[in-house]
This record gives structure tokens, C-alpha cells and sequence, in this order.
């Protein structure tokens, strides 16, 4: 096993996934012959050829609805998007097309695509560089939502998107794109798409979290363990669809639950979660189910982009809030 | 008649300069009055050393991401000059040298690329929208502001800009045949630089020329030498008055060449070659004025080593200012959502206002 950071198991997911299948097909603006802005699929082209990896022009209306003819027809495209918050133009073929298209024909035509976009703030950006809008396309019934935190899961999450049957947005969490290294198996590996996962196992308290959220939780755990507070830490890995089962379970033996996201509070992920705990383990509380999220607001620039960000302090604070409610 | 006797389908580039500065088009020369000439070029000028500095200040971490405008100054500053001082633009993102001309604060450009909304708190006695950093989206606006004025009845024209990548975005079709459609007074630029990040023009489109797309919107439609103040200076002349006498819309590709990378973010040399950029960086628009003005006698050499050594003292000037300006308050980023802050909003400012943050 190697180490690899996000962008370079990602990198590799893609580059095993068009080796072993020939319907893989990856474009997007840039996305060709330098690989991409961040680099993800940098060496493609070279290896693959011009057919297989290209630049497209500058369209995402355009991506994603070409995305959604070649997939109709028995390909397998993988889009990139090159911001999420560029994703807009394109998002009226994915909703109206993309998510439709096995209802509408009652299973006659599908949509196995994938589209990949880098999402989230914290790395002090220029407009639309920032935003975290999971909850806008998990609200989309017909799409599934995932995001890895780490390269295990980015590059099993990516494998099991291509090979799944229906269109999969995949958002990658672009802070920590290099921030850090995992051995990553050199085989081909499927992390289950709908499942999340106990990163650790704790008594007092469950805390729900994603992509660029998981390193800031686990930093908060760190300071807590010195104050005697046990907290279960449970990685969504997928938005959509939503693994209710190890939330239930683990909200029964904790008694608590708190969801932490980027993305602004109304209306989103986490008021979804704490329905899901309302509805599951309600006579297991022994406080109410909360959030800590970004405020209601766009996302600032970079100079007012600190205030916005969930901080370890920020969640400290919030776990000692409920243990103490 | 220069949009009339340049049919872009017929290959042709209107060029009045050459890129020695050398008059090559006699037959649509004309004088340009030499206190506006003189206006142009010093704007020019001002906008190279800001963008050449701010990407020095980057490097040494006192801005943040930003996209230079190097090259593309000629056909920005001429298109400016072709309009009356109360016409509107409506720029997309690499519009440097427009800015300056159009009277906006150098601190304001230096704000907002450092990472705070006040740089687009366009002064209230400018026409202007601010960045429009979303591809193509900005030309539904200008024809829109340009539609207001049928209510409104004012007489001014709309200058909108985009780039080469941009016109492969479906609100560019959208926006200029809601203008032909309705006879908006906007005036369209295509900046042709040749590259949409990494992706060269021949990625983009099958279209011979980019004008030819105005054409199909039945728009009248032409290329022009964007690196030439004087093409673009008539070209864009006889669009705006076109515009204003209510004949509706017309379009411009301005053909010209990024000099520098597409932000801070980006390294050109993994995809353009050196003779790509040699040749580019010979039909240098400032270069060519200068020349031309030197030649003409309106311009010494003594005079020009004053501009370059004054628009030093501007930038850094306009840096210290934007410097100084630079705080983003907790309040800033709660009080701009909505005329009135909401309740859940005000709500979520106190509860902010325990944390630490911002202004890092």
C-alpha cells in the first residue's frame, strides 16, 4: 500500500476505473490536457488519449447535458466541474434531466454519470470558490450525494459512483484535497455508496460530520478527552442516500446528537438529520438534537471568511453545550 | 460604415495600426483629439504597473488570487473612450484598464482582489457593475440595464465584456438575441485572449471567428485588432452611436493576447508554448501607442519615464489606502443579506459575536 493524499487517490481511482472499463469517459473545462486546476486528472490524457480525457469548452449547461446523452447511450462519463459554485448553469439539465430521466421512461433510459466538483471554503478564494450547496442537489430526489473525508474513502466512494446505476454527485472537499496522506489499497475497492461510518466509538455524545468537517471535529475530540467527555464520531460519507441506521443506533446508546456543517443552517442537511434522530430515537434523548453550522449568509471573501468557518472552539463548545444542557 | 465594409465571414480583421504603431488603414484613420489620446495611454500605463505589482504583492502574500489584465489594456481603454463618461459598463472579471478608466478607485480593485466585498462598492456616481466572476452571466445584465432605458428614457449605451471561453456559455447566445429582439443599446466585446484558463480558443469553438456568432443573433458583428486603440476606438464608436440613435445592439471581437496567467493560481507554461507567446507579447497594445505617439510628436521619451514614474506612486498610493481599508467587521457579513436584518439573522450575529475570527 502507498500513501496518498485526496487528490492523488482520487487521480487513481480514475485512472483504474478507465483502465478497466473503456466506457469511462472524462471531460470538463480544463480537465484534459493539464488535468485539471487542482490536478485530478492530471496524466489522463497522456495515458488514455484525447477520445477518452479532454478539454470541453466552457459550458456546464453543456457538460452535464452531453454528460447525460453519452450516459443514456451506454457510457459512462465522469464530469468535472470545476467549482461547485460554477455548477449553477448546469444545474437545470442535472434537475430536470439528469435526476428524471429512469422515472420518466419508467427504467427505459438511465443516467449512470458522475459528476465530481470540489466544494467548501477555507482556502480564502475568489467568489463562487466556497459555497457548500449539498443540501440543494440531496434535495433533488433521483441523484445520490456522497463526500469522502479521507483518501480510503475518496477513492472507494469514486469507484463505487462509477459503477453505480444511477447519476452520483460527487463533492470533494477542497481544503483538504493535499492536507494529508492514507495508505490506500493499490486494488480496486468499493466504499458503499448510503453507508456512513463510526470513525470512532464514544458514550456521551454523537457527533454527525463530513468531508472538510471530520479533521476540525476530530481536533475538538482531542481537547475534550482531557475533560472526561466521550464522543462518537460518525462520517456521513453519503448525503443522499442517508444511512439512518448507524444514526439511530448510535443516538440510542449516546443519548445526545449533534450534526456540524459548513453549509448555512436553514433548510439543510442538518435540520434532516435531526428529524431523522427525532423521528428514530426521541425517547433515547436526553437533549435536544442540535446543529452547528454556517450562519445564513454568503459565504464571505477572505477577509470576513474566519467569522464563517466552524472552528474546533466553535465545536468544543457546541459538544459541551449539549452534555451540559 | 466600418462594421458594414468588415464582414467578419469574409475574414476580415479590422486593423488600423499595425503592431509597430505605423498607420497601415489610411482610409479609416482619423485624429483622435491628442488630450484623449494622451488620457488613454497614461490609463494604459497605470493599469500595467498595477497589475505588475499586484502581482508582486501577491507573491510576497499581501493580496490574494488575483487575474491581471496584462495585454488587454489597448482595447479596454479605447473602448471606454468611444462612450460618453455616463454610458454603463458591464464588465466580466479581466478588466483592469476599463475600471481605472471608468473613474473606479485603483484601492477598490486592490480590496477586492485582497479578498474583501468593499472593492465592489462601486462608487455611486459610476456606471458600473462590479465582477462578474460566474462565466457569461453578465450579459443578460447589460442587456437588461440597457432595456431600462426605454422607461426610463435615458440615451445611454451599454459597453459589455467577456471572453473567448465565454461565448461558449449558453446565456452569451441568450443575451444577444434578447438584445437584437429587442433593440437594446448595448454594445457587446468579446476579449479574445486567446486562452479560458489552459484552454485555447481552437478547444472552444469550430466557429472561424467569434464575431461571426453576433451574426447569427443577426447582430452587426466584426472583428477588430484589440491591441490597436485606434480600430478599437472607431469600431466601438460606431456601436455606441449606432446604439444610441436606437438602431439596438452591435458586437466586437477584440482580438488580443493574455499576457499573463489566468489568476495567480495559474502556470501558462504548461500550456502555451514559447513562440505562442512571443508572438503575443509582440503586438503589445502599449508598445504600439507609444510609438505611434512618440512618431506623431505628442509623447517624448521624457514625458513617458514622468507617466510610468507618476502611475508608481499612484499604485502604491492606492495600495497603502486599500491596506488601511482592509477590515471586514462581524456586522459586514450579516447586515448586507437583506435591506433589514431578519430575525433568525440577527439571532445568529449575536451568537456569533462569541467567536473569535475574520480580518485573517
Amino acid at each position: 500500500m502507498k500513501a496518498l493524499n485526496n487528490v492523488e487517490a482520487l487521480n487513481q481511482a480514475l485512472d483504474q476505473m478507465m483502465e478497466e472499463d473503456e466506457k469511462v469517459i472524462i471531460y470538463g473545462e480544463d480537465a484534459g490536457f493539464e488535468g485539471g486546476v487542482f490536478r485530478a486528472t492530471k496524466g489522463l490524457q497522456a495515458k488514455y488519449g484525447k477520445d477518452r480525457c479532454f478539454d470541453s469548452p466552457l459550458t456546464e449547461a453543456g457538460i452535464i447535458g452531453t454528460g447525460i446523452g453519452m450516459a443514456i447511450n451506454g457510457m459512462k462519463p465522469v464530469l468535472e466541474i470545476q467549482f461547485q459554485g460554477f455548477l449553477f448553469p448546469g444545474l437545470n439539465q442535472l434537475l430536470v434531466h439528469g435526476a428524471r430521466y429512469r422515472n420518466r421512461t419508467r427504467g427505459r433510459f438511465t443516467v449512470p454519470m458522475v459528476v465530481r466538483m470540489p466544494y467548501g471554503g477555507g482556502i480564502r478564494a475568489l467568489e463562487h470558490h466556497s459555497e457548500s450547496i449539498e443540501a440543494m442537489l440531496a434535495h433533488t430526489p433521483g441523484l445520490k450525494v456522497v463526500i469522502p473525508s479521507n483518501p480510503y474513502d475518496t477513492k472507494g466512494l469514486m469507484i463505487s459512483a462509477i459503477k453505480d446505476p444511477d447519476p452520483v454527485i460527487f463533492l470533494e472537499p477542497k481544503r483538504i484535497y493535499r492536507a494529508f496522506k492514507q495508505e490506500v489499497p493499490e486494488e480496486i475497492y468499493e466504499v458503499p455508496i448510503g453507508k456512513a461510518r463510526v470513525l470512532k466509538e464514544g458514550t456521551d455524545i454523537t457527533v454527525v460530520g463530513w468531508g472538510a468537517m471530520i479533521p476540525e471535529i476530530q481536533l475538538a475530540i482531542k481537547g475534550l478527552e482531557k475533560e472526561k467527555i466521550s464522543v462518537e464520531l460518525i462520517d456521513l460519507r453519503t448525503i443522499s442516500p442517508i444511512d439512518k441506521e448507524t444514526i439511530e443506533n448510535s443516538v440510542k446508546k449516546t443519548g445526545r446528537f449533534l450534526v456540524v456543517h459548513e453549509a448555512v443552517r436553514s433548510f439543510g442537511v442538518g435540520a434532516e438529520l435531526i428529524s431523522i434522530v427525532n423521528e428514530k430515537a426521541f425517547l433515547y434523548l436526553e437533549c435536544p438534537p442540535m446543529r452547528l453550522t454556517g450562519y445564513d449568509i454568503t459565504i464571505p471573501l477572505a477577509k470576513g471568511e474566519g467569522y464563517f468557518m466552524i472552528s474546533p472552539e466553535k465545536i468544543k463548545s457546541k459538544i459541551k453545550e449539549l452534555i451540559n444542557y | 460604415m466600418i462594421f458594414e465594409n468588415h464582414n467578419p465571414l469574409e475574414g476580415k480583421v479590422f486593423q488600423i495600426l499595425d503592431k509597430t504603431g505605423k498607420i497601415v488603414n489610411e482610409k479609416y484613420y482619423k485624429d483622435i483629439d491628442k488630450d484623449l489620446l494622451l488620457k488613454m495611454y497614461k490609463c494604459m500605463v497605470l493599469s500595467r504597473n498595477q497589475d505588475e505589482w499586484a502581482l508582486k504583492f501577491q507573491r510576497q502574500g499581501r493580496m490574494l488570487t488575483f487575474a491581471p489584465s496584462l495585454g488587454q489594456e489597448g482595447l479596454q481603454v479605447a473602448s471606454m473612450a468611444a462612450c460618453r463618461d455616463d454610458d454603463w459598463l458591464v464588465p466580466a472579471f479581466r478588466s483592469n484598464a476599463a475600471w481605472l478608466y471608468k473613474g473606479l478607485p485603483m484601492k477598490n480593485i486592490f480590496l477586492y482582489w485582497s479578498g474583501n466585498e468593499k472593492g465592489s462598492k462601486i462608487p455611486e456616481d459610476i456606471n458600473m457593475l462590479p465582477i462578474a466572476v460566474s462565466i457569461g452571466t453578465q450579459f443578460n445584465h447589460a442587456t437588461g440595464i440597457g432595456m431600462s432605458f426605454k422607461y426610463t428614457k435615458e440615451d445611454k449605451v451599454v459597453v459589455t465584456y467577456i471572453g473567448d471561453g465565454g461565448t461558449s456559455v449558453g446565456e452569451f447566445y441568450e443575451g444577444i438575441n434578447f438584445a437584437g429582439v429587442v433593440n437594446a443599446p448595448v454594445v457587446f466585446i468579446i476579449q479574445n485572449n486567446q486562452f479560458a484558463i489552459s484552454t485555447s480558443i481552437k478547444s472552444q469553438t469550430k466557429a472561424k471567428t467569434l464575431a461571426q456568432k453576433g451574426i447569427a443573433a443577426g447582430i452587426p458583428s466584426i472583428k477588430v485588432d484589440g491591441n490597436d486603440i485606434f480600430a478599437m476606438y472607431f469600431a466601438t464608436k460606431e456601436a455606441v452611436d449606432s446604439a444610441r440613435a436606437g438602431n439596438g445592439p452591435s458586437l466586437i471581437e477584440a482580438v488580443t493576447y493574455r499576457q499573463g496567467p489566468h489568476t495567480t493560481a495559474d502556470d501558462p507554461t504548461i500550456y502555451r508554448t514559447e513562440e505562442q507567446h512571443l508572438d503575443g507579447m509582440s503586438k503589445d497594445p502599449i508598445i504600439r501607442a507609444k510609438n505611434f505617439l512618440i512618431e506623431k510628436g505628442i509623447l517624448t521619451e521624457e514625458d513617458d519615464i514622468k507617466i510610468r514614474e507618476e502611475s508608481k506612486k499612484t499604485v502604491f498610493e492606492e495600495f497603502e489606502k486599500a491596506q488601511e481599508e482592509n477590515i471586514t467587521s462581524l456586522e459586514d457579513i450579516f447586515k448586507y443579506t437583506y435591506e433589514e436584518m431578519t430575525e433568525n439573522l440577527k439571532e445568529q450575529y449575536e451568537e456569533a459575536k462569541k467567536w473569535e475570527g475574520g480580518n485573517n
